[in-house]
C-alpha cells in the first residue's frame, strides 16, 4: 500500500478531502454562503478534467503513447450519461413526446433507434459509458499497435480519430441530436438537476472518481506491469527482445485509460447540463495534453493538479479577457516547457526539496 | 546437421538491392561458444537480426533445434523459444533502477495479468542478487540505469540476457566503450557462461577475440569467409586482405 500511496498522493488525496467537505459547506446556505452555489458544479467539471488528465497520463507519462484523441471517449462517456438524463426527460420535453427526446420528434422520427434502447436505466448507462470508449480503444489500439504505428504517426490518426467522431455526430441522421447536442436535461436518479444537493452528490461522486482513478493508475504504474510500461516507452525494442508482447501491453493501458476518460465523461454532462459534438473537436484533446505537461508528465498527480489549474486559469481569464485565452494557453505551455520541464509539480517538489536539502530526490522521480 | 541449436542454411537478404547477407550458412552447436568477426557492414548484425525475427530472409532456412522454422518467428517468440540478444548500441531501460532492468529481464511469465498482479518473489531477489554480483554492479543496484557509464550499460545488458536464462545468447559488440581490463573481465564471464548456454560473439577487438579461445567465423559482403581457430583464420590470405591487413 506504502509503495501506492506515497507521499504525493497522500497530500493530494488530502487536499481533494478537504476540498469535497469544505466547498459544499462553504456554499451551503447555513455558513451564509462563504462560497456561491455555483462554485460546487464549476469545481466538479474541474475534477473531472483532472481524471481526464490522469487517464491521459497513465498513457503517455508511463507509457509513452501520445494519445490526441483521448478528448473522443471523454466525449463516449458524455454521450452515453447525456442519451440517459435525455430519457428521463420522459413527457415533460417541449413536445410532450412519452418516449421521443424533442430533437427526435423535431425529426419526425417514429420510434426510438435501436441504439438509444436500454438508456432509460441508469445502470445501463452508466455500463455505456465505460464500455463504449474502451471498446472504441481496444478496436483502435488493437490495430494501430499491432501494425506498430507509434510516435508522431499514432498521435495524427487519435487526432483524425476524434475529428471523425465530431463530423459524424454533427450528422442529425447520425440519431444524437447534431449540432445541438444533448441538452435541457430534468434530473437524475430521480433528483432534481439543478437543486443544490444533488449538485453537491454530483460533485463528491467526481472527487470520489478522481480518488479511485488515481488509486488505480497509480496501483497500475507501482506494479511490475507498470515497469514493463515503462520499459516500453524508454526502450520498446529492448522489451520486445524480452519477451513481452509490447502491443498487448499499450492495448491493456489505452483501453483502461479510455474507460477512465470515459467516466469523466460522463460525470461532468450532468454538471455542464450539455454534451454536444464540439466536446469532440482536435483542439479538446490537444488541451489535455497541455494540463498534462503544465502539471508534470508522468506523476499522475500533477497531471490532475495541471488540469484543475489551467481550468481555473481559463474560468478566470474568459470572464475577464475571453480573447485572449488561447494565447494565454499557448504562452503558459511554452514558459513551461522551457524553464520548468518536470512542470509546476516538479517545480513545486524541487522548490520545498531546496527547502529541506537532506531529503534527496527518490530515483523515482527521473521514473516519472 | 545433426544435434545443432542454430541451424542457417542458404540464407540471403538484400536491402534495395544491396545484398548484406548472401547465402550464408552457419551452425551452432548446444553450449558452443562463437566469435563472429569481419569488417563494418559484412552483415554480422544483419544476421543477428534474422536470427531473432527482427528481419525475414528472403530465401535459406533458420531452424532452431532442428525443427523450429524462425524465418515465421517475431522478435518476442524467438525470446521466449530461448534466444537473448545484445544490441551493438547498449540497450537498457533508462529510468528504471539496476536491480528493475534484471527484474523485467528474470525468465518468467510475460503477459499481462501476471505481471500486473505479481510480486516479487524472495527466488527473484536472489536470483537479482547472483547477477548483480556477477556483472559486478552490486554497488549501482538501486542506481537509474540511464546513470550507468557506457561499459556498466553493457555489463547491464549482458546481466539482463543472462537472467533470460537463455540457450543462445547474440552478443553484438560487447567489448565497445570498455576499459582493457573491463574488456577481458567480459571474455572471462562469457567463456564462464558458454557450455551451459550457446554463445555468438560479434567484436572488432582482436584481443578479445583471442581471449575467447573458441571457433571464429569470419564474415565478408554478407558469406563466410573462413571458419576455424583463430590462429586457422588468421593465416588465411584473402581475411588478411579484407580484414585484418587494413
Ligand atoms: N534495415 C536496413 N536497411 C538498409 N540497409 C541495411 C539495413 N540493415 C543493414 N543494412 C546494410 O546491410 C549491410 C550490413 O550491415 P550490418 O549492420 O549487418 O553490418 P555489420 O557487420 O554488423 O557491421 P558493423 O561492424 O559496422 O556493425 C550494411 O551495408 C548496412 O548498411
Ligand atoms: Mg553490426
Amino acid at each position: 500500500m506504502a509503495r501506492i500511496i506515497d507521499r504525493r498522493m497522500a497530500i493530494f488525496l488530502a487536499g481533494l478531502f478537504i476540498l469535497t467537505v469544505g466547498l459544499p459547506v462553504a456554499s451551503s446556505a447555513a455558513a451564509g454562503e462563504l462560497a456561491p452555489a455555483y462554485l460546487v458544479s464549476l469545481v466538479g467539471k474541474y475534477l473531472c478534467y483532472a481524471l481526464l488528465a490522469v487517464a491521459l497520463d497513465l498513457v503517455w507519462g508511463l507509457c509513452g503513447i501520445l494519445s490526441l484523441g483521448h478528448g473522443a471517449f471523454f466525449a463516449l462517456g458524455g454521450y452515453a450519461m447525456g442519451m440517459h438524463l435525455m430519457r428521463q426527460i420522459g413527457p415533460r420535453g417541449v413536445y410532450g413526446d412519452p418516449v421521443l427526446p424533442d430533437f427526435m420528434v423535431f425529426l419526425n422520427w417514429q420510434e426510438l433507434p435501436w441504439f438509444w434502447l436500454g438508456f432509460d436505466s441508469f445502470w445501463f448507462a452508466a455500463l455505456m459509458a465505460m464500455a463504449a470508449p474502451g471498446l472504441l480503444a481496444f478496436v483502435f489500439g488493437w490495430f494501430a499497435f499491432r501494425s506498430r504505428v507509434s510516435g508522431v504517426y499514432l498521435s495524427i490518426i487519435t487526432q483524425a480519430m476524434t475529428y471523425a467522431l465530431m463530423l459524424a455526430f454533427f450528422r442529425n441522421e447520425m440519431g444524437f441530436g447534431g449540432n445541438n447536442g444533448l441538452t435541457d436535461f430534468k434530473e437524475i436518479l430521480g433528483l432534481d438537476l439543478t437543486a443544490a444537493s444533488t449538485r453537491t452528490g454530483l460533485f463528491a461522486a467526481s472527487a470520489l472518481a478522481l480518488a479511485g482513478g488515481l488509486l488505480i493508475a497509480r496501483w497500475i504504474a507501482a506494479s511490475k506491469l507498470g515497469r514493463v510500461l515503462v520499459a516500453i516507452r524508454d526502450a520498446e525494442e529492448r522489451a520486445r527482445f524480452l519477451g513481452y508482447r509490447v502491443e498487448h501491453y499499450k492495448l491493456f493501458v489505452f483501453a483502461v485509460s479510455a474507460v477512465m476518460a470515459g467516466v469523466a465523461g460522463a460525470l461532468y454532462v450532468p454538471q455542464v447540463g450539455i454534451i454536444n459534438p464540439g466536446e469532440f473537436s482536435p483542439a479538446n484533446s490537444i488541451e489535455i495534453v497541455i494540463w498534462v505537461a503544465l502539471g508534470g508528465r508522468g506523476t499522475l498527480v500533477g497531471a490532475a493538479l495541471g488540469a484543475m489549474l489551467v481550468a481555473l486559469a481559463k474560468t478566470l481569464l474568459t470572464a475577464w479577457l475571453p480573447e485572449l485565452w488561447l494565447f494565454a494557453l499557448g504562452g503558459l505551455f511554452v514558459l513551461v516547457t522551457l524553464w520548468l520541464p518536470r512542470g509546476v509539480l516538479g517545480a513545486l517538489e524541487d522548490g520545498l526539496g531546496r527547502l529541506r536539502p537532506a531529503r534527496a530526490a527518490a530515483p523515482e522521480e527521473a521514473r516519472a | 546437421m545433426s544435434g545443432s541449436l542454430l541451424y542457417l542454411s542458404g540464407v540471403s537478404k538484400s536491402f534495395e538491392g544491396f545484398r548484406a547477407i548472401d547465402n550464408l550458412s552457419l551452425v551452432v552447436l548446444p553450449g558452443e561458444l562463437r566469435a563472429v568477426i569481419g569488417p563494418n557492414g559484412a552483415g554480422k548484425t544483419t544476421m543477428m537480426d534474422i536470427v531473432t525475427g527482427k528481419t525475414r530472409p528472403d530465401e535459406g532456412e533458420v531452424l532452431w533445434k532442428e525443427t523450429v522454422d524462425l524465418t515465421r518467428a517475431d522478435e518476442v517468440e524467438t525470446a521466449r523459444l530461448g534466444i537473448g540478444r545484445k544490441f551493438q548500441k547498449p540497450s537498457v531501460i533508462e529510468s528504471l533502477t539496476v536491480a528493475e532492468n534484471l527484474e523485467l529481464a528474470l525468465k518468467g511469465p510475460r503477459g499481462v495479468g501476471a505481471t500486473l498482479f505479481g510480486r516479487r518473489t524472495r527466488e527473484e531477489a536472489r536470483e537479482i542478487e547472483r547477477l548483480l554480483a556477477l556483472v559486478r554492479l552490486e554497488e549501482a543496484r538501486d542506481a537509474l540505469a540511464g546513470s550507468m557509464s557506457h561499459g556498466q550499460k553493457q555489463w547491464l545488458e549482458i546481466g539482463m540476457l543472462l537472467a533470460q536464462d537463455p540457450e543462445l545468447l547474440l552478443v553484438d559488440e560487447p567489448a565497445a566503450g570498455m576499459t582493457d581490463a573491463e574488456t577481458m573481465r567480459t571474455a572471462e564471464l562469457l567463456r564462464e557462461i558458454a557450455g551451459r548456454h550457446a554463445v555468438v560473439v560479434v567484436e572488432h577487438d582482436m584481443e578479445f577475440v583471442r581471449a575467447l579461445g573458441c571457433k571464429v567465423t569470419v564474415l565478408h559482403q554478407g558469406r563466410v569467409l573462413a571458419e576455424g581457430s583463430l590462429a586457422h583464420v588468421s593465416a588465411n590470405a584473402e581475411v588478411i586482405e579484407v580484414y585484418l591487413g587494413r
